[in-house]
């Protein structure tokens, strides 16, 4: 007892404990700030419904400020959400009620949360009103989304364009549709049975084979492989090119005849990219497709689907083929399809595509503003450069001949995608950029069971861009 | 102007908050009683202006008159306790009593706005216990042969785990509660206060190897029972305060970090054997997608933390009640959602501060017995506060353990109202050595020795 020793321990206890309350309360704060937006939107939070009661939902402006999406409070003080565009913005805008999709779900934090000052709540309360929520301005514009819509008309498939340079999502047309003002009374229709797919944003959600738009990677490879001694290559197209007991056809077994590589790019020939593929090192391919998000997730924050395209060492010779020509098991989304347009047309750039501008409060005060964000560079300046070229030509001499000659140069890769083997339809593609000079915006499309990516989707881009540019 | 008085007193209430935690850092400064005395009375200050913006807010979101009458009893209960106990131990610490005060006034608001007849039950109980408080800390300095009566504690406190194991009800799952003569009371949280009893006094008499050995024996059927009863939080807090204890007794790291890897084991084991600690672990991991299966009670108490923000809700604005067993276990949660994060982060470092003092008191007390007692009861305290907030918050896995003084709970209450005045026991031990000292000195005897 008299050898008193000196109590450290005591000390360590302490000392451990002021430690670990500071951590314990660094990480709840941090948690309870990172997680608020995921929180307040998950479905068992009571706090939704709190808000519903103390705020009116906001309203979605496009980007030319026309409303898309508002909440009508009438004389009973009952609320109904109103879309004045009914159809033509069912993917983009989405819906609130039976849960939430597009836009009503991104930005459904802001939405329901009203930032106005304390003297007009003040004022609100005194009058018995809601407060009014923060209001979101979309990147949409009505002009290049109505005329994206019409020019898809009756056909199933996808519109998207796309700032190059800001990310900014100006169009996102998907069809079949729905009517996002009677979505309640539709609700059982549309989810009856697995058939109804008009939920389906085919943006994003939908995956179908790349068809000669994969082209623009197997080029990619190619120049990533050779460089300028693509100059050097030559191939004599004759409708068909065989590789012991497989085959590949052009197009409706056109013969293409003596083409160079820029040639056998603008011509979309399926012989002359069968014959390249057989060069290709596989291991190398991977990696550009990696490098292209293939079997990754692609930066979208919404639901998107996982595209699919890889080979190793052992990959036959007969599923490089498919695989360079965009057939067999490959599969693309729309959407990624056009960031790597985007970044194509960017110098290599990929920016991170947004629909949102910015939020702000009912009295205008700006909430949150959303910055333009690069993601990643997907190839280089001068790989961007080598596919630009190749991408002009086919609208100079190629499938695309439809965008020459007009007041802008536009530049894209078409493709018709054959999705069953025992029929000769296929889903028309396009996907290309504008001005060639300096790309500003980059058009995806893709329409289902059409025929031609040339006949019937580069129509469609020609009506985008034409929009785009102002041209009647 | 109803709204201008909700809003800007959410304001107001953190403030206050912010500044009473912060003089119950402040007094730390100075190392004797005295000198704090003026800081004291400021912080005294803090926790009325707490209470009355506290009550202002609720009067101005409710317009019900009964608050104030209860605002003004509270007040007055309040400063009678703090005054009382300056009168009758002059030589006692006072910060524990003034953090006291302040945890177990934020606690009967926020139970009074969860349930008015709850609140008002808390309050008569704590009143009961302070009153208990009074006489204890004395009877403690006048009975010393407690300090060597630590088997006898251990036959006790082991006969009150087995009574529990076999006549003891279930509530949510674990066998934890006991009734007699009409009251249901806790058994498990009267046991810690017979714990620490018996591994202080144990353990200050003698600390070799086979003394150790025994008691560690003692204790871990203690923590098995506890186990068996499926009473984790208990048993986890059973064994981290002995730990504890073992370690300030033995100053030997060794027996501390022996304890830890077994508890390692033993706590994989009981992972593989006990299918709700999986289900616990599993909420923990990803409360998201096992929300109907497990996660629901920590996914609510994450929505009503985040959903609060820094200054909260406004009392009566949220939705507390939407966490199951929100008055007992997720009180920190319902804190967070009404007063903010920052009201919050304070009531946790409140009682860090009197976790601080309480090892401060044990630091400087030369009683082996005492100094043990006031480290166990000082790690049972913060372990408690560690294991709620922590598990509310998803830190750690949830326990189930109360918010010692803020939670609803009266054995709870009771018995951390008597731990604390053992400790206040043990400052007038300590004042008392230091009186001998003085004697000594004037004598001109060597101090520092024992009688």
């Amino acid at each position: 007892m008299e050898k008193k020793n000196k109590p450290y321990s005591i000390i360590f206890i302490g000392a451990f404990n002021i430690i670990l309350f500071i951590t314990m309360l660094v990480y709840i704060s941090v948690y309870a700030y990172t997680h608020k937006v995921e929180m307040i939107d998950n479905s068992y939070n009571a706090h939704q419904a709190l808000l519903k009661k103390q705020n009116t939902r906001g309203t979605i402006y496009s980007s030319d400020g026309k409303e898309l999406a508002v909440t009508l409070t009438d004389e009973n003080g009952d609320e109904k959400r109103d879309y004045p565009f009914g159809k033509v913005f069912a993917h983009a805008v989405g819906f609130a009620t039976n849960g939430r999709s597009g836009l009503e779900d991104l930005a459904n934090y802001y939405l329901i949360n009203s930032d106005i000052s304390l003297s007009q709540k003040a004022k609100a309360y005194d009058n018995g009103e809601k407060y009014p929520g923060n209001n979101v301005y979309s990147s949409l514009d009505t002009n290049l989304q109505q005329t994206s819509y019409d020019a898809l008309s009756a056909h199933k498939g996808a519109v998207i364009v796309t700032e190059v340079k800001t990310g900014r999502i100006l169009a996102m047309v998907s069809k079949p549709d729905f009517d996002p003002n009677s979505i309640e009374r539709d609700w059982d229709e549309l989810t009856k049975d697995d058939g109804n797919t008009e939920l389906l944003n085919r943006v994003s959600q939908g995956l179908y084979p790349p068809g000669s738009t994969f082209k623009i990677i197997t080029a990619l490879e190619y120049y990533r492989e050779n460089h300028e001694a693509y100059k050097d290559f030559s191939f004599t197209c004759t409708g068909s090119f065989s590789n012991g007991a497989d085959t590949i056809n052009c197009y409706h077994g056109e013969n293409h005849g003596k083409l160079d590589f820029t040639k056998a790019f603008a011509k979309s020939c399926n012989s002359a990219f069968a014959n390249i593929s057989l060069t290709l090192d596989k291991s190398s391919f991977n990696n550009t497709l990696k490098d292209l998000m293939f079997g990754d997730v692609i930066p979208w924050d919404m639901s998107a689907s996982v595209s699919n395209a890889n080979c190793d060492e052992n990959t036959s010779s007969g599923d490089m083929m498919q695989l360079a020509i965009g057939q067999g098991t490959d599969t693309i989304s729309p959407l990624h399809l056009n960031m790597i347009t985007m970044a194509i047309a960017n110098d290599g750039m990929l920016v991170k595509p947004r629909l949102i501008d910015s939020v702000v409060s009912a009295e205008g005060k700006v909430i949150k503003k959303y910055d333009t964000e690069n993601y990643k560079r997907l190839l280089s300046v001068d790989e961007a450069d080598f596919l630009q070229q190749l991408m002009e030509e086919v609208v100079n001499t190629g499938t695309a001949t439809r965008l020459k000659g007009l007041t802008y140069s536009a530049a894209g890769k078409t493709g018709s995608a054959e999705f069953m083997t025992s029929s000769s339809d296929s889903h028309a593609w396009f996907t290309g950029f504008a001005p060639c000079e300096n790309p500003q915006i980059a058009v995806t499309i893709i329409v289902e069971n059409a025929g031609s990516g040339g006949e019937f989707a580069v129509p469609i881009s020609k009506r985008v861009f034409d929009t785009y540019f102002g041209v009647d | 102007m109803e709204l201008y008085v909700t809003e800007i007193s959410k304001y107001v209430i953190a403030l206050c908050a912010v500044l009473y935690t912060m003089f119950s850092y402040l007094v730390f400064i100075y190392r004797g009683e005295k000198r704090r005395q003026p800081l004291y009375a400021i912080q005294i200050f803090f926790l009325f202006a707490t209470q009355f913006s506290l009550f202002i807010q609720i009067f101005a979101r409710t317009g019900s008159k009964r608050y104030f009458a209860l605002c003004m009893i509270q007040m007055v209960a309040i400063l009678l306790t703090t005054s009382l106990f300056k009168m009758v131990y002059p030589d006692g610490n006072r910060l524990i009593i003034n953090n006291m005060c302040f945890l177990l006034m934020v606690g009967m608001i926020v139970l009074t706005r969860i349930s008015y007849g709850r609140g008002i039950r808390q309050f008569l109980i704590a009143s009961v216990s302070i009153i208990l408080a009074f006489v204890i800390p004395e009877l403690l300095f006048r009975m010393e042969f407690l300090e060597r009566a630590g088997w006898f504690f251990a036959g006790l406190g082991l006969m009150l785990l087995v009574v529990l194991f076999l006549y003891g009800q279930v509530a949510n799952g674990s066998r934890i509660n006991f009734s007699i003569f009409g009251i249901t009371f806790m058994p498990s949280e009267l046991g810690k206060l017979i714990f620490v009893f018996f591994a202080s006094s144990v353990l200050s008499m003698k600390n070799d190897f086979k003394t150790v050995a025994l008691a560690s024996a003692v204790a871990a059927a203690h923590v098995i029972i506890l186990v068996l009863l499926k009473d984790l939080g208990s048993a986890l807090i059973y064994f981290v305060v002995y730990l504890c204890i073992v370690l300030v007794a033995t100053n030997n790291p060794f027996y501390f970090a022996g304890g830890l890897l077994l508890g390692s084991f033993a706590s994989v084991f009981a992972y593989n054997i006990f299918p709700h600690i999986r289900t616990r672990v599993n909420a923990f991991l990803d409360p998201w997608t096992s929300i109907e299966t497990g996660g629901y009670q920590i996914s609510q108490s994450l929505f009503a933390i985040s959903g609060g923000g820094a200054f909260g809700l406004g009392l009566y604005s949220g939705t507390p009640t939407s966490i199951p067993y929100v008055e007992a276990d997720f009180i920190f949660s319902a804190i967070a959602e009404e007063l903010g994060i920052i009201f919050a982060s304070c009531i946790a470092l409140v009682c860090l501060s009197t976790f601080i003092m309480i090892l401060l008191e044990a630091y400087k007390i030369r009683n082996d017995f005492g100094r043990l007692m006031c480290v166990g009861f000082g790690v049972t305290y913060i372990f408690q506060v560690f294991l709620t907030i922590g598990g509310n918050s998803k830190f750690i896995p949830l326990t189930g353990v109360t918010l010692p003084l803020v939670s609803y709970g009266g054995t709870s209450v009771v018995v951390t109202i008597i731990m604390l005045s053992l400790i206040e026991g043990e400052c007038l031990v300590r004042s008392d050595e230091r009186y001998q000292d003085y004697l000594r000195k004037k004598r001109g005897e060597a101090v520092g020795k024992k009688e």
